[in-house]
C-alpha cells in the first residue's frame, strides 16, 4: 500500500464518485421527476407562482432554499440541455437529462465528502503508527463514504441527500470542534434546505442554550445559572433568523407564507407512507389487522415523539458539557422522531444511521448498536429499488458494506461486538429475505398476497429498531460521561 | 483486517462494477438486420438448442451459416445449449426456431447478461484469486492489491459485460492452466487449456508458451525417465480431452472436417476493419492488401509471426520457470496479435491475460499496457454506446492501480528491468532510463487522453472519415510493438537477485 499518510482519503473518495457513475443509466423513481419538475419550475416560473404551481403532481415542497439550489442547477441545464427545463415535458428522461442530473447528484455529494473528512479529523486516533485500514478515522470514511443507504437512495432512487447530510455532519464536526456559531449557521441553513431536519432541532435547541449560551459550569457538571451571556443569545438568534429571512423573506413579502407553509407539512397524507417504514405506527397498523384498533390523528404522534425524545433532553441538559453528549441526544431525537412521527418515509433511517458512524468507531457498545442498526435499516430500505436488473446491484452492495462493518468495528474494538440475541436476530433477518424475496414470490400465495413481505420485513425491522433506540437510552441515560480514549 | 474479508470485499467491488457496466447498452442494439454479437450469442442458444449435433456447423435450410453461423470450437457450443435450456424454462420465444431472430426486451438481456456473470463466478473469479492468493509474491495487503487491479481490468469487463461475449470462460480456463502449471500440476494444466483451446481457437495465441514450457520441463526431468513419463501422460490428458470435446463430431470425418473450415475460415483476408496491429497499420503508408495477392498475404503473416514467437519460446524451452512462462505468454500473444492473419481489436484480451500475471512484478509497464489496450478498443466502445462506462472504468483502473501497487514508486531502473537497454543502447550517453519512462508514461496517457476526448467531442473531416479510429489504432500500435520488444528483452535478462527482490516487498 501506497506510505502516504493522508493519501487514503482522496483515493476512497474517488473510488466512490467512480462507482457512483456506474449507476448513472440504472433504474430511477419519480423523484427523478419531482427533481426535473423543480429545475423546471424555478428556472421557467417567476418568484412569485413557485409555490402555487401544479400543473404536475410533483409540487414544490422543499424550503425555499432548496428552491433557489433548484435554480442555481438550472443554469447549468440550460446551457447543457434545455429541453429538461420545459415545464411541460413532464416524465422527460432523455440520457442527456438522466446525465446531468446524476452528475448533479454525485458532484454536490462533494459536500458530503468535506464533511466526512473533517468528521474523521474530529475522531481520536490511538497512539502508535497503525496499520491504515486499522485506524478509526478510516474505518468511519469507509463508512460514511461507501454507506450503503446513501448509495442506494441518492445514486440510484435518486434524491440529494448526500449533500443534506453533509451539512448537517458538517454542523455537528463544527460542533465537536467547539466552533458553535459556525454549527449554528449550518443547522440553520440546513432546516431551510429540508424541513425533516426538525426531527433534530431540539437537540440543537437545548445544546446550544446549555453550552453556549451559559458559557460555565459548576464543578459537579451542573449548568451555572449566572454565566448566561445574552450576547451569545443575541449571536445565536441573529445567525438562525437571518438565515431564515434570506430563505422565506420574499415569501413573506409577497403574503405567500401561509401557502408555503401548506406545502411543507401536507397532513392530508396518511399515517404510514406507502411502504411502511419500521416504525411503531407498522406495528400498531399490524396489529390494527388483527384486532380493530382507534385511528391516530397526527396531534397524537407529535405528543408521542415529543414524549420519547424528552428524557434525552432533559439527560443532555443536565450533563456537563459534551459534543459527545450532544450526538447521543441527536441520534435520540431522530430515532424517536423516526419511530412516532407521522408519515415518515423509510429514508429517514439514515438519519440516525449516520450520525452513529461517529460514534461506533470509538465506543465499543455504540459499535454494537450499529451494527443492529444499520444492518437493519439498509434492509427496510431494499424495498425502494423493486426492479430485476438492479436486485444484484442491492445484494451486492448490501454484502459489501455489512462484511465491512462487521470486519472493520470488530477488528477494531477486538473481539465479537453482538450479543447472542442480536446475533440470532440478524440470522432471522437473513431468513426473512430470503423468504420474501425467492421463496414467497414462488409459492402459492404469492399471487394472492403481494403485500404480505412488505408487511412483514417491516414488522420484523420495526422491533429492531425500536430495540436500538431502547439500547441508545439505556446508553445516554445510565452511563456516566465515557472516558476519552488515550 | 483478516485477509478472507479483504478479498471478499474486492470479489464484491468487481461484480458490482461488472453490473453497473452491464446495465448499458450491447453491441447491435436495435441494429437490423443483422444487429451484432449479442445476437449472435442468442441465435447459437437457438440453433444448438433446436437443431441435432451433426447441424450445428452445416448450412441447411434450417441453419443458414451467413446468419451469425456458428464459428468458435464445440464447447461454446455446448455453453450455449446449457443457457438455451434455461432459456426455454424461462421465456421459449427467446429460442424459438427463426422466429426469436433480432428477439429484444429488458428480461431478456437481464438473462444474457446474467448468463455472463455466472460463467464469471463459476470459471474466471475464483482463477484470479487463487492465482493472486498463491502464485504472487509479497504482504497479503499486496496482494489483495493485485487482485482488486486484476478484477478491475476495463478491456474484459467492457467486451463481456458491455459488448457481449464470454471471453471470461475461455481465459478463465486458460488462467486455470496457469495457475495449475504455476503450482505444478501439470496434467491438469494441459486439461485446463485444452479447455480454454476448445471453448475460443484464438487461444492458440497462449498455445507455444504452454507447449515450450512443458516440452522444456520435460527435457529437463529427462528424456529418459520421469521426463518422458511426464510427457507421454500430458500428450494422453491432451487427447483424452480433446476426444471428449469433439466427441459428437468424431463419427463422421466430414463432421470434424466441417468444424475445422467454421472455426478457421481462411478464404477472409488479411485484416478486417480498424485493428492495432502491424498490417492494418502498414496499410496506412502502402496499401498491403493490393499490392500482394491472398496467398502471399498469408505467407508473409505465417513467416512473420513466427519469426517474432521464435525467440521467447526457444528461451522458454531452454529455461522452463514460471517467471519465464508468464513472459513467454505475454510475447507469444503479442507476437500473434501484431503480426497474424484475421486478427480482430478485441484479441487484444489475450495479450491483457498474461499481462495481468505480470502486475505484481512489473506494475507499471503491465499497467501501461492494459490502459493502452483498453484504449485501443475505444472505437469499438463509441459503436456501442458505451462511453460512460469506458471513463469510468478507466479512469478507476490507472488510478488505483498506479496507487495500490505503487507503481510511480517502484520505478528505479533495476525494478523495471532497464539493465538490458543500456548494453543496447550502448552507443548513446548514459541516460536515467527510470525518468525517460515515467515520462514516457505521462505523455502517453495523456496522447492517449486527448485522442479519445478528441474522437467523442470533434467530428473528422468530411475526406478522412475514419480518422479518428485509425489514430486509435496507430498509437495503439506503437504502445503495443515497445510493449512486445520490451517484454522480450525482460524475458532474455537476467532475473532480479533474490536480496534485492526482498527489498522491493
Amino acid at each position: 500500500m501506497a506510505a502516504a499518510d493522508s493519501s487514503w482519503f482522496p483515493a476512497l473518495s474517488l473510488g466512490v464518485s467512480l462507482f457512483k457513475c456506474l449507476f448513472i443509466s440504472a433504474y430511477h423513481s419519480t423523484d427523478f421527476e419531482v427533481h426535473r419538475n423543480w429545475l423546471a419550475i424555478t428556472h421557467s416560473l417567476p418568484l412569485d407562482r413557485w409555490y402555487h404551481e401544479n400543473s404536475s403532481e410533483w409540487t414544490l415542497d422543499y424550503p425555499p432554499l432548496f428552491a433557489w439550489f433548484e435554480l442555481a442547477l438550472s443554469q447549468g441545464a440550460r446551457l447543457l440541455h434545455p429541453p429538461m427545463l420545459l415545464l411541460s415535458n413532464l416524465n422527460y428522461s432523455s440520457p442527456e437529462a438522466v446525465l446531468y442530473q446524476r452528475l448533479t447528484v454525485i458532484c454536490t455529494d462533494l459536500l458530503f465528502l468535506y464533511a466526512a473528512r473533517e468528521c474523521c479529523r474530529c475522531v481520536q486516533e490511538q497512539k502508535g503508527s497503525r496499520d491504515v485500514l486499522n485506524r478509526p478515522s478510516f474505518v468511519l470514511a469507509v463508512l460514511l463514504l461507501w454507506n450503503f443507504g446513501l448509495l442506494i437512495v441518492d445514486h440510484i432512487h435518486f434524491q440529494y441527500n448526500g449533500f443534506l447530510f453533509g451539512v448537517l455532519l458538517l454542523s455537528v464536526a463544527k460542533h465537536m470542534q467547539s466552533l458553535h456559531l459556525q454549527g449554528a449557521l449550518l443547522f440553520a441553513v440546513l432546516l431551510n434546505l429540508k424541513h425533516i431536519f426538525l426531527y433534530v432541532a431540539p437537540a440543537y435547541g437545548v445544546y446550544l442554550l446549555r453550552s453556549y449560551c451559559f458559557t460555565q459550569d459548576n464543578s459537579d457538571g451542573s449548568v451555572r445559572w449566572r454565566s448566561f451571556s445574552f450576547l451569545r443569545l443575541a449571536a445565536l438568534g441573529g445567525i438562525v433568523l437571518s438565515v431564515c429571512f434570506l430563505s422565506f423573506g420574499p415569501f413573506i413579502l409577497m403574503g405567500q407564507l401561509p401557502q408555503v407553509l401548506s406545502r411543507l407539512f401536507p397532513f392530508k397524507r396518511g399515517l404510514c407512507h406507502a411502504y411502511w417504514a419500521p416504525n411503531v405506527w407498522a406495528l400498531y397498523n399490524g396489529l390494527d389487522k388483527t384486532l380493530t384498533l382507534l385511528g391516530v390523528p397526527p396531534p397524537v404522534t407529535l405528543l408521542c415523539t415529543v414524549l420519547s425524545i424528552l428524557p434525552a433532553l432533559v439527560s443532555l441538559w443536565r450533563r456537563p458539557r459534551s459534543a459527545q453528549s450532544f450526538l447521543r441526544c441527536l441520534l435520540l431525537c431522530s430515532l424517536g422522531s423516526f419511530l412516532f412521527g407521522w408519515h415518515v418515509h423509510e429514508k429517514a433511517v439514515l438519519l440516525a444511521i449516520l450520525p452513529l458512524s461517529l460514534l461506533a468507531v470509538q465506543n465499543r457498545e455504540d459499535a454494537g448498536i450499529f451494527l443492529l442498526l444499520s444492518t437493519t435499516g439498509h434492509y427496510s430500505l431494499f424495498p425502494l429499488l423493486f426492479t430485476c436488473a438492479e436486485l444484484p446491484i442491492k445484494v451486492l452492495l448490501m454484502l459489501m458494506f455489512t462484511l465491512y462493518a462487521f470486519s472493520a468495528l470488530r477488528h477494531l474494538h477486538r473481539g465479537p461486538l453482538l450479543r447472542p440475541l442480536e446475533t440470532l436476530y440478524l440470522v432471522g433477518l437473513l431468513l426473512l429475505s430470503l423468504c420474501c424475496d425467492v421463496l414467497f414470490p414462488l409459492s402459492p400465495w404469492g399471487a394472492r398476497l403481494p403485500f404480505l413481505p412488505l408487511l412483514a420485513t417491516s414488522l420484523y425491522c420495526s422491533l429492531g429498531i425500536i430495540y436500538c433506540f431502547l439500547r441508545l437510552y439505556c446508553s445516554m441515560l445510565g452511563g456516566a460521561e465515557r472516558p476519552k480514549q488515550p | 483486517m483478516q485477509t478472507w474479508s479483504l478479498v471478499s470485499l474486492c470479489v464484491l467491488i468487481g461484480l458490482v462494477v461488472r453490473w453497473g457496466v452491464s446495465l448499458n447498452s450491447y453491441s447491435g442494439a436495435g441494429k437490423t438486420p443483422m444487429f451484432g454479437d449479442y445476437e449472435a450469442q442468442r441465435h447459437w442458444q437457438e440453433v444448438t438448442y433446436n437443431l441435432p449435433v451433426q447441424e450445428w456447423y452445416f448450412n441447411t435450410t434450417k441453419n443458414d451459416l451467413n446468419y451469425w453461423g456458428l464459428d468458435y470450437p464445440p464447447l461454446t457450443a455446448y455453453h450455449s445449449l446449457i443457457c438455451a435450456f434455461v432459456a426455454k424454462t424461462i421465456n421459449p420465444e427467446w429460442v424459438d426456431l427463426h422466429e426469436s431472430r433480432g428477439y429484444e426486451s429488458p428480461a431478456h438481456k437481464l438473462f444474457m447478461r446474467a448468463t455472463v456473470l455466472v460463467a464469471d463466478l463459476l470459471i474466471y473469479i475464483p482463477a484470479v484469486v487463487l492465482y493472486c492468493l498463491y502464485l504472487t509474491e509479497g504482504s497479503s495487503k499486496k496482494k489483495v492489491s493485485t487482485l482488486l487491479c486484476f478484477l478491475l481490468y476495463p478491456g474484459l469487463i467492457l467486451v463481456d459485460y458491455g459488448h457481449f461475449q464470454y471471453n471470461g470462460v475461455s481465459l478463465g480456463f486458460a488462467l486455470w492452466g496457469v495457475l495449475a502449471l504455476g503450482l505444478g500440476w501439470d496434467a491438469l494444466g494441459s486439461v485446463a487449456f485444452c479447455l480454454a483451446l476448445n471453448y475460443k481457437q484464438m487461444e492458440l495465441y497462449h498455445a507455444l508458451p504452454f507447449f515450450c514450457y512443458l516440452l522444456g520441463k520435460s527435457v529437463k526431468l529427462g528424456l529418459m525417465g520421469r521426463g518422458l513419463f511426464l510427457l507421454v501422460r500430458i500428450a494422453l490428458t491432451v487427447l483424452v480431452t480433446f476426444a471428449l470435446c469433439w466427441l459428437p463430431f468424431l463419427s463422421d470425418p466430414g463432421q470434424a472436417m466441417q468444424v475445422v473450415r467454421r472455426i478457421f475460415p481462411v478464404a477472409r483476408g488479411l485484416f478486417e476493419d480498424k485493428v492495432a496491429n502491424t498490417w492494418c497499420s502498414l496499410n496506412v503508408l502502402m496499401k498491403i492488401r493490393s499490392i500482394l495477392s491472398s496467398d502471399s498475404q498469408m505467407y508473409l503473416s505465417f513467416a512473420c509471426t513466427l519469426l517474432a514467437v521464435l525467440p521467447s519460446c526457444i528461451r522458454l524451452l531452454t529455461k522452463p520457470t514460471f517467471w519465464q512462462f508468464k513472459l513467454a505468454l505475454a510475447n507469444s500473444s503479442l507476437a500473434f496479435f501484431l503480426f497474424s492473419y484475421q486478427v480482430h481489436e478485441k484479441s487484444i484480451l489475450l495479450a491483457a491475460l498474461p499481462a495481468c500475471l505480470l502486475l505484481n512484478d512489473l506494475p507499471l509497464m503491465a499497467i501501461w499496457f492494459l490502459h493502452a489496450s483498453t484504449f485501443s478498443m475505444l472505437p469499438l466502445f463509441l459503436k456501442d454506446g458505451l462511453l460512460v462506462p469506458f471513463v469510468v472504468t478507466s479512469l478507476g483502473f490507472l488510478y488505483f492501480s498506479i496507487y495500490l501497487l505503487s507503481a510511480l514508486e517502484r520505478c528505479s531502473e533495476e525494478e523495471l528491468r532497464l539493465g538490458a537497454y543500456h548494453k543496447l543502447l550502448f552507443c548513446l550517453p548514459k541516460l536515467d532510463l527510470a525518468w525517460i519512462v515515467k515520462w514516457k508514461f505521462y505523455v502517453s496517457v495523456s496522447v492517449m487522453a486527448g485522442l479519445s476526448i478528441a474522437a467523442v467531442a470533434l467530428a473528422p473531416p468530411p475526406h478522412l472519415p475514419d480518422l479518428f479510429p485509425v489514430l486509435v489504432s496507430i498509437a495503439s500500435f506503437s504502445h503495443f510493438l515497445g510493449t512486445f520488444i520490451y517484454f522480450n528483452i525482460v524475458q532474455f535478462s537476467e532475473p532480479p537477485s533474490r536480496k534485492s527482490q526482498k527489498k522491493n516487498n
